[in-house]
C-alpha cells in the first residue's frame, strides 16, 4: 500500500531524529533532577528544614531578690495582657468598641490597636491593654462570646512589693536599650527584662537564667502550625541578700520626711542590714516603662530620690573623723594619748582664725576627753602636727576615699585629698590652713555613708578588715584579716566614742541606749554647706530660720552594743542640723531596733 | 479485523470504538490519576477544592476524546484553515476586550465559559500546518518560496500571543510549528536561517517585552538577584526538590508546599511537590509515564497512512511533549518561569481541556490511519 512516496520516508527519518532528541531532553531533565535531589540533597534537605523550623525563645523566670529571712524583696507577679487576634475577630473596630462598654479604652489606645491591626500579619496578635486587675480580666472572659478574637494572656511582671522601701537595694528592671544589645538572642526579646540599677543590675546574670527553647514549625507567612519541641531553659538563680527588711522598713520610717540615708553593718561577717536612702521611689512603674511626667518628677526633686545617697552621696564627714585624726596621732607616734591641747574657743594661723564649735572653748583637754567633748580646736592642733598625707592614709585603711566594693552598681569613692592630690588636680600647694580643717572633717574631705558605716565598724571590731555585701554571693572578710593597728590605740579612740554617748558631758548623751547591755558607743558630726559668717555665728539663728538648703547636714557614727560590737551604723541627715539632735537619735532607735531583733533570735538565724 | 476492512471509507461507531487505542487512554488516566492524587494532598488532604473539580474535567474531556475520535479525520482536514482562522479571531478579540489575569490578557468570558484562546491556538496552528503541509508536493516543501505561507501561519498567532504578553505560548508555538516543518521535509539550511534571523532580532524582542518578562529571564540567568522576589519561587522549588532526595518524604508530608513556601503547589509547580513527596523515584516515574504517552504518539503518527494524520499526530505530540519539557525544565530552575502548565497533572481546566481535545484529534487520526485523506477536501486522495 505503501506508495513510495519520499515524504512519508522524510517524515519516518526526520521523526526518528526528533524522538531521539525528545529521548536527550527527557535523560537531561532526569539528570538534572538527580542533581538537585540526589546530588546536592543536603544542602536543600537543610535549606528546607530551616524554612520550616523557627526556634522561638522562651524567656527565663527571673530569679526573686529575697531578705536575709527570705521575704520577697523582689519577685515576680502575673500580669494580664489583654490581646485581639484580627484574623479572628473580624471586624476590629466593633470588638472594640463591645470592649470599651465593658472596661475603660481610651481613644488614643484604639488608634494605636487598629493601627497595628492593619499593619501586622492578621494572625498577630495586638496588645489593647497591660496589667488587667483581676475584675477586669473576670469581665472580659464573661463577655468571652462578644468579643471574638480577644483573648487574656497571662504574663511575669517584675513586682517590688516593698515599693519605694529598697529601691536603692533591688534597683529595677525595664526594656533593654540600644546600648545594652548583645548578640545574646534573649536580650532581644521584647518580653526580656535587664536590671538597670541595684541588685537587679549588680547580679543580672545570674538572676536571668538561661532562656529556654521551642521549636515551632511555620508556614511561609510566619504562622506558626504546632509546636515541635520545647526546651523549658533554666529560670534565674534566687538571690538572699543580707538585708532585713524589717530593721530596713523601720529606718526608712523613722526618717520621717527628712532626707538623708543610713547604713547598718554586721560588724562580724560584713552584712549590710539595712541601706536607706530617703526619699526613694517605687521601682515597679519602670517595668511598665515610665510616663515622661513621671520621669520629669523624679528627677526634677531637688531630694534626688533617684541618687542612692548611702552609697552615692559624698559628704565631708566633719568631727566624726576626729577618730582618723586621733589614730594618725598615735599610730605614727607623734603624739601619744596625753597629749593635751587648750581650747580657747579659737586657734590663730597666720591671718586666718579657726573657730571651735564651742564659742567659749573648751579649756584643757585630753585626746579621750576632745573625742567626748569633740573639740575642734584640740584636732586643728593634732592635724597641724601630723599632717595630711598621714591622715589620708590612715582614713583608707577605714576605707574612706574609695569604693568599698559592695556589690552594688553606682559607688562613689569620696575623697581623701593629700598634699600631691591637690597639686595633681588643683594646681595649687597645699596650705596649713587645708590641713587643719581636715582635722575636723571638712575641706576637701569626702566620704559616703557606707564608708562612715565601714569605719564605725573597722573601730567596732578593733581592727578586723570588714568587708560590707549585701548578697551571701559575696565572700565574707577572712577572720585574720586586720588593717593593723595597736589595740590600745583602738581602746582609747573607743573609750573617747564610749564617752561621746554615755557620759554626762559626751555631745551625744542625750541620744545614748540606756537600756543595759545594749549601751551604744558613737560620734557626732555636723557638716557646714557654706561659709559661716562672722555675723551669723553671733546672731545663733534658729534651725527652722535658715533656709533648707543652708542648713548643716547631721552626721552620727556608731556601734553597739559598746562591749561586745555586732552592729555599726552611719546616719546622715542632709540640711537636718546638728549631729547630735539630727543623726543620733535616728541612729539609737535603728541600733536599738537591730539589738533588739537580734536578742529576739531574728538576726541570729541564719 | 482485517487491513481492508478498516480502510473503508465509513466505518460504524461501534467499529471504530474497537479501533480506539484503549492502552494511550489508559496511560493517559495513570498519568491524571498522578495530579488527582497531589491535588488531594496539596489541599491537606481534601478532595475539595481542586481533586474532585479536576477529576470531573478529566471525565468530560475523555469523554470528549472519544467524541471527537469518532469523527472522521477528514472532516478535521476539512475545517481546519476555519479552526484556524477562528482562533485567530478569538486571540485578536482577547487582545481588546480579554480579562486581565496574572498581568496578561489571556482569557475570554464567553459568559458560559471562559476561553482562553492561547490555548485554541496552539491545536489550530497545528491543524492548519497539517493541512498546508499535506497539500503540498514532496519538491514543493524543499524550495523557499512555498514556505512563505506556513511561515506567516505561525508568526499571525504568535505574535498575537505575544502581544498579550504570554511568552510560553508563543516558544511553543513556534517550537511545534519547527518541528511540523521539521518532519514535513523543509530543508535544514532553513532553520540555520531562522535561528540566525531569530538571534539577530533578540534585542528587538527585548524592547518589545514587558517588565515582568525582563525579570523573569533576568533573574533566570541569575536567581541571586531577587531572591525575595521573582528568584523566590525558583529557589523554594529547588529547596523542595532537593528535599526530597531519592525516595522522597512521603505522601502529604512535603513540607516545603504544606507550609506554603512553594508557590503555585497545585498549578504549575505540582511536579516539584510531586518530586518532594515521592522523590527523584516519584519524578523519575511520572517522566517516564509521559514518555509512554509520547512514544503512543509517535506510534500512531508513524501509523497513519496520510501525511495529514502523520503531521497532525506528531504536531500534537509534540505540544505535548512541550508542555512537559518546558514544565519540568521550569520548576528544576533551567528555564526561566513562564507560567506553562504540567500536562494533565496540574490543577486547571482550559490545559486540560485543550490537551484532551489534541488527543481526541489524534486518536481520530489512530482510528482513521488507513483512511485516504484528498490533497485538497474533495480531491484526490494522497498519502
Amino acid at each position: 500500500m505503501n506508495r513510495g512516496t519520499g515524504r512519508s520516508k522524510t517524515f519516518a527519518r526526520r521523526a526518528a531524529i526528533l524522538g531521539g532528541g525528545k529521548v536527550l531532553l527527557l535523560t537531561g531533565l532526569g539528570v538534572r533532577l538527580h542533581d538537585l535531589q540526589v546530588k546536592n540533597a543536603d544542602r536543600y534537605a537543610l535549606l528546607a528544614e530551616e524554612n520550616r523550623i523557627n526556634l522561638r525563645l522562651l524567656v527565663p523566670r527571673r530569679g526573686h531578690l529575697l531578705d536575709r529571712f527570705g521575704i520577697g524583696v523582689a519577685i515576680n507577679q502575673q500580669n494580664y495582657r489583654l490581646l485581639i487576634t484580627p484574623e479572628h475577630s473580624g471586624d476590629v473596630d466593633a470588638t472594640l468598641s463591645e470592649l470599651a462598654a465593658l472596661l475603660e479604652l481610651d481613644a488614643e489606645t484604639k488608634a494605636r490597636v487598629l493601627r497595628e491591626a492593619h499593619r501586622a500579619q492578621s494572625f498577630l496578635p495586638v496588645t489593647v491593654r497591660e496589667n488587667l486587675t483581676w475584675d477586669e480580666v473576670a469581665l472580659v472572659e464573661v463577655n468571652a462570646p462578644d468579643l471574638p478574637g480577644v483573648t487574656v494572656e497571662a504574663g511575669r511582671s517584675r513586682f517590688y512589693p516593698f515599693h519605694d522601701l529598697a529601691a536603692n537595694i533591688t534597683g529595677y528592671v525595664a526594656a533593654v536599650s540600644e546600648a545594652e544589645l548583645t548578640d545574646d538572642p534573649l536580650v532581644r526579646h521584647p518580653d526580656f527584662r535587664i536590671g538597670k540599677s541595684g541588685v537587679e543590675k549588680s547580679y543580672d546574670t545570674q538572676l536571668r537564667g538561661e532562656p529556654g527553647t521551642s521549636q515551632v514549625e511555620v508556614n511561609a507567612y510566619g504562622r506558626v502550625i504546632r509546636e515541635l519541641a520545647r526546651d523549658e531553659g533554666r529560670p534565674g538563680d534566687d538571690i538572699e541578700l543580707t538585708i532585713d527588711m524589717g530593721l530596713q522598713e523601720m529606718a526608712v520610717r523613722r526618717f520621717g520626711t527628712e532626707s538623708g540615708s543610713t547604713a547598718v553593718i554586721d560588724v562580724k561577717t560584713g552584712d549590710v542590714l539595712a541601706l536607706v536612702t530617703v526619699p526613694s521611689y517605687d521601682p515597679e512603674p519602670f517595668t511598665r516603662g515610665l510616663t515622661r511626667q513621671e520621669w520629669k518628677a523624679l528627677v526634677e526633686d531637688p531630694r534626688g530620690p533617684l541618687n542612692d545617697k548611702s552609697i552615692a552621696g559624698q559628704y565631708p564627714p566633719g568631727s566624726t573623723f576626729k577618730m582618723m585624726v586621733a589614730l594618725t596621732a598615735l599610730d605614727s607616734g607623734i603624739l601619744g594619748p596625753g597629749h593635751g591641747v587648750f581650747c580657747p574657743g579659737q586657734m590663730v594661723l597666720g591671718n586666718r582664725t579657726f573657730h571651735c564649735w564651742k564659742k567659749g572653748g573648751h579649756g584643757s583637754l585630753t585626746m579621750v576627753n576632745a573625742l567626748q567633748q569633740s573639740c575642734d580646736v584640740y584636732f586643728y592642733d593634732v592635724a597641724r602636727r601630723v599632717g595630711v598625707d598621714r591622715i589620708a592614709a590612715m582614713s583608707q585603711r577605714f576605707g574612706l576615699g574609695a569604693v568599698t566594693g559592695l556589690d552594688l552598681p553606682g559607688e562613689k569613692p569620696g575623697l581623701t585629698p593629700t598634699s600631691a592630690w591637690k597639686e595633681a588636680v588643683k594646681g595649687e600647694k597645699w596650705q596649713h590652713g587645708d590641713t587643719v580643717v581636715i582635722g575636723i572633717g571638712q575641706g576637701y574631705m569626702l566620704t559616703t555613708p557606707i564608708q562612715l558605716a565601714l569605719m564605725a565598724a573597722r573601730i567596732g571590731s578593733n581592727g578586723h578588715a570588714v568587708s560590707p555585701r549585701l548578697t551571701r554571693l559575696k565572700p565574707e572578710a577572712p577572720p585574720d584579716a586586720m588593717i593593723g593597728l595597736k589595740p590600745e590605740h583602738l581602746a582609747l579612740v573607743r573609750e573617747g566614742m564610749n564617752l561621746v554617748t554615755n557620759s554626762e558631758r559626751g555631745t551625744a548623751y542625750r541620744a545614748r541606749i540606756a537600756e543595759p547591755g545594749f549601751e551604744m558607743a558613737g560620734k557626732t558630726g555636723t557638716v557646714q554647706v557654706r561659709r559661716i559668717t562672722n555675723a551669723e555665728r553671733d546672731a545663733k539663728r534658729k534651725l527652722e530660720d535658715i533656709p533648707w538648703a543652708q542648713r548643716d547636714h547631721g552626721l552620727f557614727v556608731a556601734y553597739a552594743p559598746v562591749h561586745d560590737p555586732r552592729y555599726a551604723i552611719a546616719v546622715v541627715v542632709e540640711h537636718g542640723g546638728s549631729g547630735s539632735k539630727a543623726a543620733a537619735p535616728i541612729a539609737r532607735d535603728i541600733l536599738y531596733e537591730a539589738q533588739r531583733r537580734h536578742s529576739a533570735g531574728l538576726l541570729a538565724r541564719s | 479485523m482485517s487491513v481492508r476492512d478498516v480502510k473503508r471509507d465509513c466505518m460504524t461507531i461501534p467499529e471504530k470504538l474497537g479501533q480506539v487505542s484503549w492502552g494511550l487512554i489508559l496511560v493517559l488516566g495513570l498519568v491524571a490519576s498522578v495530579g488527582f492524587a497531589m491535588q488531594y494532598s496539596a489541599a491537606n488532604g481534601n478532595w475539595q477544592p481542586w481533586t474532585l473539580p479536576q477529576m470531573a474535567r478529566f471525565g468530560v474531556g475523555i469523554a470528549a476524546l472519544i467524541a471527537i475520535a469518532m469523527v472522521d479525520v477528514r472532516f478535521w482536514h476539512r475545517h481546519a484553515y476555519l479552526v484556524y482562522a477562528v482562533a485567530i479571531v478569538l486571540l485578536v478579540i482577547v487582545d481588546f476586550f480579554g480579562t486581565v489575569g496574572m498581568g496578561a490578557q489571556r482569557w475570554l468570558d464567553l459568559y458560559v465559559i471562559q476561553v482562553q484562546p492561547s490555548e485554541v491556538a496552539k491545536i489550530a496552528l497545528i491543524l492548519a500546518l497539517a493541512r498546508h503541509f499535506h497539500a503540498l508536493q514532496a519538491e514543493d516543501v524543499v524550495r523557499f518560496w512555498p514556505l512563505l505561507v506556513p511561515a506567516g501561519l505561525v508568526l499571525l498567532p504568535a505574535a498575537l500571543v505575544m502581544k498579550q504578553p504570554d511568552l510560553g505560548t508563543a516558544a511553543m508555538l513556534l517550537a511545534s510549528a519547527g518541528v511540523i516543518f521539521f518532519v514535513a521535509g523543509v530543508r535544514l539550511r532553513w532553520f540555520a536561517i531562522a535561528i540566525v534571523l531569530v538571534l539577530a532580532s533578540l534585542p528587538l524582542g527585548w524592547k518589545m517585552m514587558h517588565d515582568y518578562q525582563h525579570d523573569r529571564i533576568l533573574t533566570y540567568l541569575d536567581p541571586e538577584r531577587d531572591p525575595l522576589g521573582t528568584g523566590y519561587h525558583i529557589l523554594q522549588s529547588k529547596i523542595a526538590l532537593g528535599a526530597g532526595g531519592l525516595f522522597g518524604k512521603g505522601f502529604m508530608e512535603g513540607t516545603q508546599s504544606h507550609l506554603s513556601f512553594l508557590p503555585e503547589r497545585q498549578t504549575d509547580f505540582i511536579f516539584t511537590m510531586l518530586a518532594e513527596e515521592f522523590g527523584l523515584v516519584g519524578g523519575v516515574g511520572l517522566m517516564l509515564l509521559y514518555g509512554l504517552v509520547v512514544a503512543f504518539g509517535y506510534a500512531i503518527s508513524l501509523r497513519s497512512a496520510s501525511q495529514f494524520g502523520r503531521l497532525l499526530g506528531l504536531g500534537l505530540t509534540s505540544v505535548f511533549f512541550l508542555y512537559v519539557l518546558i514544565n519540568i525544565a521550569m520548576v528544576t530552575g533551567l528555564v526561566p518561569v513562564v507560567g506553562v502548565p504540567l500536562p494533565l497533572v496540574s490543577y486547571g481546566g482550559t490545559s486540560m481541556m485543550t490537551l484532551l481535545f489534541g488527543f481526541g484529534l489524534m486518536m481520530s487520526v489512530h482510528v482513521h490511519r488507513d483512511v485516504p485523506v484528498p490533497r485538497r477536501p474533495g480531491g484526490h486522495a494522497t498519502n
